[in-house]
């Protein structure tokens, strides 16, 4: 099979988008569907779930940041609030995982548009800065609240398990969850970027002025942004807690996981569908490859690591991998005098 | 009958600077209107609080029979002013014929029926070959056209274009008013802004002259002309007759 593949990828090179895309993507698909039971290590499968939850973290910041250009550092309150929502409904009242999750999602949203009503006041760098102080304040109330286990976090029995509380032992139900939340995400960006929505967030980000003349209101379509990609990022919350087991403010509200969803998109590629999906690849790779060669001494290792990849995309390629594909493709069809 | 826009003693004032002081003006349907005058006449200024830019500091400004003075600029769009900006304000990660879908939406939330729409109005000023193209790689010229179409897409009643031929060539001026006059053609009345006078001066059916954030002229272009406050204010006192 593998084969066939590698034979089928050479003429894809001159002209692969009219016939061979949908066999492109259905090998895709299958060997995605298929990685569980061709991967052997726990360890490298949870590499995997890593990638994938991070991709999904990526697309649901990049319909805010990316496509509407609202650049937010405290996406990790809404992730965080889908962390715990799903898990305090859980504990509390046996809400199963699946309404919890989306219970905490219309929480998420809720909450960020009455977040975004006045923070959407600031404009650039001063929204980011807002959106920081939100995440913080995020993070101290929920290390204060006891009903939420304060400080020590909260933990998930394995007694129950299975798919309406969502608890497996084995890791492979996490992967086809994780790729799932990602698809349905993707779907989500896909079907913005086509529609109405897409085409406002678009021009808000390049010219609010002239967006606002074409009759398009910037606070109704930045929330609207927000409510989307909050939501998203509620219910990547979600799940984190139900692979986890066990959340606490340290693991789902800290500021570093608000800067890893942004630097997820930017790396990638912000406002493109597939951007963050390849940013994740990148970024939780070097982020575990670091962790395993410095080990437990190396902690803030992945730290320094995203202090240079920010300082290195600024320089060479603000538009990240998709910019650079892009912009290569383009120099190879220039070159080659014919675009096909 | 009644006329389409009413300016009544429009002021507005920047702390102790006075922009627009005491302006009135009207307009009727399918007028071309020419707004012009020294640097720093306030002529931007007007255009910023009919566009709903700006909210007046006293007066009022009606289109038809609605207010429109004190408006969110997406509102005035919504009541039918369209306008263009001194500088284009393309929108660069979309393609030409996606910067005027982003106006048709307004009035079709279809994404395929705003890009016909679209396709009709790029082909109208003059753009259809570069419907494709990224709007950010049009020349000046062509993003000035650009940013014409995207406002024509709201179906507007008044259009305000605010330097439209300012830093063009001859040949693109003729285009230029070439296209006004197609605009006009349609019902559809212009407020244009210009600082090229022999591209405004012949199509225009009136032209209104600020100096000072004050009217000092309101008339047929070949009176305003000869007006002599005008001649002053453009060359100084001593040239008046």
């Amino acid at each position: 099979m593998d084969a066939n593949v590698s034979m089928l990828a050479k003429p894809a090179v001159t002209s692969w988008r009219p016939g061979l895309a949908p066999l492109g993507w259905a090998t895709a698909a299958a060997l995605l569907a298929l990685l569980p039971t061709l991967v052997d290590s726990p360890a490298h499968l949870n590499l995997l779930i890593l990638m994938l939850m991070a991709a999904q973290l990526g697309v649901a910041w990049n319909i805010l940041g990316g496509y509407a250009g609202q650049v937010s550092f405290g996406h990790a309150a809404f992730f965080g609030i889908g962390a715990y929502a799903s898990t305090l409904l859980g504990l509390q009242f046996g809400v199963n995982a699946w309404l919890g999750a989306a219970l905490g999602a219309l929480a998420a949203a809720g909450l960020s548009v009455a977040i975004g009503w006045p923070c959407f006041r600031l404009k650039g760098h001063y929204f980011a800065m807002a959106t920081i102080a939100v995440a913080e304040i995020a993070q101290v109330l929920f290390t204060n609240w006891d009903c939420a286990g304060a400080a020590v976090g909260l933990t998930i029995p394995m007694q129950q398990q299975g798919l309406r509380v969502l608890v497996f032992a084995s890791k492979a139900p996490y992967y086809y969850l994780a790729l799932g939340l990602l698809l349905l995400s993707l779907a989500a960006a896909w079907a913005i970027e086509r529609s109405r929505l897409g085409y406002y967030f678009r021009a808000i980000k390049d010219e609010p002025d002239a967006a606002r003349s074409l009759g398009v209101s910037l606070t109704r379509y930045k929330l609207v942004a927000l409510a989307i990609s909050s939501a998203l990022a509620a219910l990547g919350g979600s799940l984190y807690a139900q692979k986890e087991l066990y959340i606490d403010p340290g693991s789902v509200l800290h500021t570093g996981l608000s800067i890893k969803m942004a630097l997820v998109a930017i790396l990638g590629g912000v406002g493109t569908l597939f951007g963050p999906v390849l940013g994740a690849v990148a970024l939780t790779g070097i982020e575990e490859g670091t962790r395993a060669a410095f080990g437990g001494s190396g902690r803030g290792t992945d730290l320094i690591v995203y202090g240079a990849i920010i300082v290195a995309i600024a320089v060479f390629q603000p538009n990240g991998v998709v910019g650079w594909w892009r912009g290569w493709r383009a120099r190879r069809a220039a070159r080659s005098g014919s675009p096909s | 009958m009644s006329s389409l826009l009413r300016v009544e003693n429009l002021s507005k004032r920047f702390g102790g600077l006075v922009a627009n002081d005491d302006i009135s003006f009207e307009m009727d349907r399918g007028q071309i209107v020419g707004l012009i005058g020294p640097n720093g006449a306030g002529k931007t200024t007007l255009f910023n609080s009919i566009a709903g830019f700006y909210a007046p500091t006293s007066g009022a400004i009606w289109l038809g029979a609605q207010r429109i003075s004190g408006l969110a600029p997406e509102q005035c769009a919504r009541a039918g002013v369209g306008r263009t900006f001194q500088v284009a304000r393309t929108f660069g990660s979309l393609s030409a014929v996606e910067n005027v879908m982003v106006g048709a939406l307004l009035r079709d939330r279809s994404v395929a029926r705003a890009r016909a729409h679209a396709l009709a109005l790029l082909d109208f000023v003059g753009l259809a070959a570069m419907a494709g193209r990224a709007a950010g790689t049009l020349t000046i010229s062509e993003q000035r056209r650009l940013a014409v179409a995207r406002a024509l897409a709201l179906k507007p009643q008044l259009l305000l274009m605010d330097e439209v031929m300012a830093g063009l060539n001859p040949s693109e001026v003729h285009e230029a008013v070439a296209v006004v006059l197609k605009i006009r053609a349609q019902g559809i009345a212009c407020l244009i802004v210009e600082h090229v006078l022999e591209g405004i001066m012949p199509i225009a059916d009136r032209i209104v002259v600020l100096d000072y954030g004050r009217k000092i002229a309101d008339g047929p272009p070949a009176d305003v002309a000869r007006d002599p406050a005008v001649i002053a204010a453009y060359l100084g006192d001593e040239h008046a007759a």
